[in-house]
């Protein structure tokens, strides 16, 4: 982790026993399972998932808690605003709390849109009604005609068995049920909503920053996120979604100036919201324009001060959407980085040549084999086999 | 410790030159498994759960008072969150913070040896772990070398002991800063100031699994005549227990 750590260590003058070994084993019963959670097996660390299979598997099993996932939106927005709905849906199927900021659009808007989860055991959550048994006449169902003997058994699960899963399955044709929905306990930050007070004195960020940071800090306190709580109570995970940040729409000039006023604005914002993630448990999505940011060494800072970070490349609008080679696809993914918590080496991917697709019910991320298919039409015309095996390796 | 990069650097836990300020830089990679080496060597025995991979244990150290974690972190956040407005007022130039943490090293440093069942330590050692971290935060580069400055002044003249900093830029070489603040700029003013440089970048080829990157290391030693500087090439792979090091186009992977 780059956190600006100084340290004075003294070496000492004698030689430190070898034998004894500092190896402690963690104890289970130290460890409290949150439902929608899970421990990574490379590291230890727990996971949650992204509410996309194949992003957790590129990211190493899942979201780390206390990490920051940067998404370099793409051209248009659509990728990674389905990826933020995706993050927050599942977010509300595993019963975390959601925090959504957003400046352009307001967050219910967000919420309203999240794509329904493929699940047909979802425990419905209806606070007021009493729970259904399996003597009560469900006279509003059709009767079933095979299966007639488990016909007055419960449709729902408990919810302990939903939760239990990692990583759920949606539906983008379709948004989530409002019973689902408003069971999660959610909250906003709509930028218009909060005045910006003129500060007289010179602040490191702007504003709109400190603002959302200042909100966020209140709701982690408030709702008992903080890992200097005491532990006797039932722990639960925030998830964070910041649309867009960087943007026009924050008061930033990043994406608007070559050389902007509020260079480090964004860069401070997210320090300090790393300080608050990895003393919480807490777990962040934010998105950025990049491709309006002019500034390459400002978007490697930007990147650097986040976990991971991926960026998305969407075919629209550009000559590639009617190559035949990329055709299968919607767009380029490319991983810009990995972290490595708690272990010297980090889980890069193998391949680099990532490409996504949005189906309905999936958000895939394959390997590309365009360039293979280029290689292989080339190489049979020379009809050489030894070529094909030292190029095929050293695609590597 | 990576036994590979202490022979590279003839230098053992029991004997090593004093009084030097190494320089860890990369460009488009990461070099902070490098701090862990520097750190695991400096103590013989972030970074706790790597550490007791590496035979070391930051906690014990940390009891006895070897180790001194100052964890910027933590202490920003009272910083970006003003609770009060006179905290507000307060809040001040970068270089008044630089002032803070260059006071804050230095406590530490005077601190230690004089209270009895403290054990003797040798001469001190300061790990910072990514300068570049203040140039986002709008920290001037020229600040940020002052304060390296005043560091080396008293920890690696006065004091007789190592400093190990940790730079990370990003982009070609040969682009031009242009401004004033850039890490470019901020690499090249500590590499003056410093006896010992590690650049670590990823391989002119592209990316590769087995190899991770090369390192280049620099010594600058100052002889009768003038500076002399001796430079290796090396290729690193990074795993679980530690760094290998071998010369280029010798890896396990390719032989």
């Amino acid at each position: 982790m780059a956190a600006p750590v100084s340290s004075v260590g003294k070496p000492s003058a004698e030689r430190p026993p070898f034998s004894s070994t500092s190896f402690q084993k963690k104890t289970r019963s130290k460890l409290i399972s949150i439902p929608g959670t899970r421990p990574s097996v490379q590291n230890g660390q727990l996971l949650v998932s992204t509410g996309v299979t194949s992003l957790d598997y590129l990211l190493g099993g899942g979201l780390a808690v206390g990490t920051v996932l940067l998404i370099e939106e793409d051209r248009f927005d659509s990728y990674s605003r389905m990826i933020l709905k995706y993050f927050l849906a599942e977010g509300v199927v595993c019963r975390h709390e959601l925090f959504v900021a957003s400046a352009q659009d307001n967050p219910d808007d967000i919420l309203q849109e999240l794509p329904a989860p493929i699940l047909d055991d979802v425990a419905i959550h209806k606070p007021v009604e009493q729970p259904r048994l399996s003597c009560e006449p469900q006279d509003n169902l059709d009767a079933m005609k095979i299966a007639w003997r488990y016909q007055n058994l419960p449709k729902v699960q408990s919810a302990l068995a939903s939760s239990s899963r990692f990583g759920h399955y949606y539906d983008v044709s379709k948004t989530m049920e409002p019973e689902i929905r408003q069971a999660a306990k959610c909250h906003r930050f709509y930028l218009p909503e909060h005045p910006t007070q003129s500060s007289t004195t010179h602040s490191r960020m702007i504003e709109s920053y400190s603002a959302l940071l200042k909100s966020l800090q209140e709701v982690i306190h408030r709702e008992g996120f903080d890992l200097s709580t005491p532990m006797s109570m039932s722990r639960n995970i925030l998830r964070v979604g910041l649309h867009s940040l960087g943007s026009a729409l924050w008061n930033d000039d990043l994406s608007c100036h070559d050389d902007p006023m509020h260079s480090h604005a964004l860069t401070t914002f997210l320090y300090g919201l790393r300080a608050l993630l990895r003393s919480s448990l807490s777990v962040a999505v934010v998105t950025v324009p990049s491709h309006l940011i002019q500034d390459q060494a400002l978007m490697g800072n930007i990147t650097r001060l986040c976990d991971n970070a991926i960026a998305l490349e969407s075919f629209k609008g550009s000559e590639r959407e009617t190559n035949p080679l990329y055709k299968d696809y919607h767009g380029l993914l490319h991983v810009r980085q990995v972290p490595h918590l708690n272990c010297l080496a980090s889980q890069l991917p193998d391949h680099k040549d990532l490409a996504f697709k949005l189906k309905r019910k999936q958000f895939s991320i394959e390997v590309c084999c365009q360039r293979l298919h280029l290689l292989c039409a080339t190489l049979s015309r020379r009809r050489s086999s030894a070529n094909l095996c030292l190029l095929l390796s050293a695609i590597g | 410790m990576f036994t590979e990069l202490s022979s590279i650097l003839n230098a053992t836990p029991d004997r090593f030159t004093q009084g030097e300020f190494i320089l860890v830089s990369d460009r488009q990679s990461d070099a902070s498994f490098l701090i862990h080496h520097f750190l695991s060597f400096y103590l013989r025995a972030h970074y706790s759960a790597i550490s007791q991979r590496l035979g070391v244990s930051l906690t014990q150290a940390r009891e006895k008072s070897q180790l001194i974690f100052l964890e910027g972190l933590k202490e920003s956040l009272s910083i970006l969150i003003p609770q009060t407005p006179q905290q507000e007022v307060k809040l001040c130039t970068s270089s008044e913070i630089l002032l803070l943490a260059y006071r804050g090293c230095m406590s530490m440093s005077s601190d230690g040896g004089g209270e009895e069942g403290v054990e003797e330590w040798g001469p001190p050692v300061l790990l910072v772990d990514d300068v570049s971290v203040l140039l986002s935060l709008g920290v001037s580069a020229g600040a940020v070398l002052d304060f390296s400055h005043y560091c080396r002044a008293t920890v690696c003249s006065q004091l007789q002991g190592n400093i190990v900093t940790l730079v990370r830029c990003h982009g070609e070489e040969a682009e031009d800063d242009g401004s004033d603040g850039g890490s470019e700029w901020l690499l090249k003013g500590l590499a003056h100031q410093c006896s010992l440089t590690l650049h670590v970048q990823g391989l002119p080829t592209g990316y590769c699994r087995d190899i991770h990157g090369q390192v280049e290391v620099c010594w600058r030693r100052r002889r009768g005549d003038g500076q002399h500087t001796q430079k290796k090439l090396f290729q690193y792979k990074v795993h679980n227990k530690g760094a290998s090091f071998f010369a280029p186009g010798t890896s396990s992977a390719v032989l």
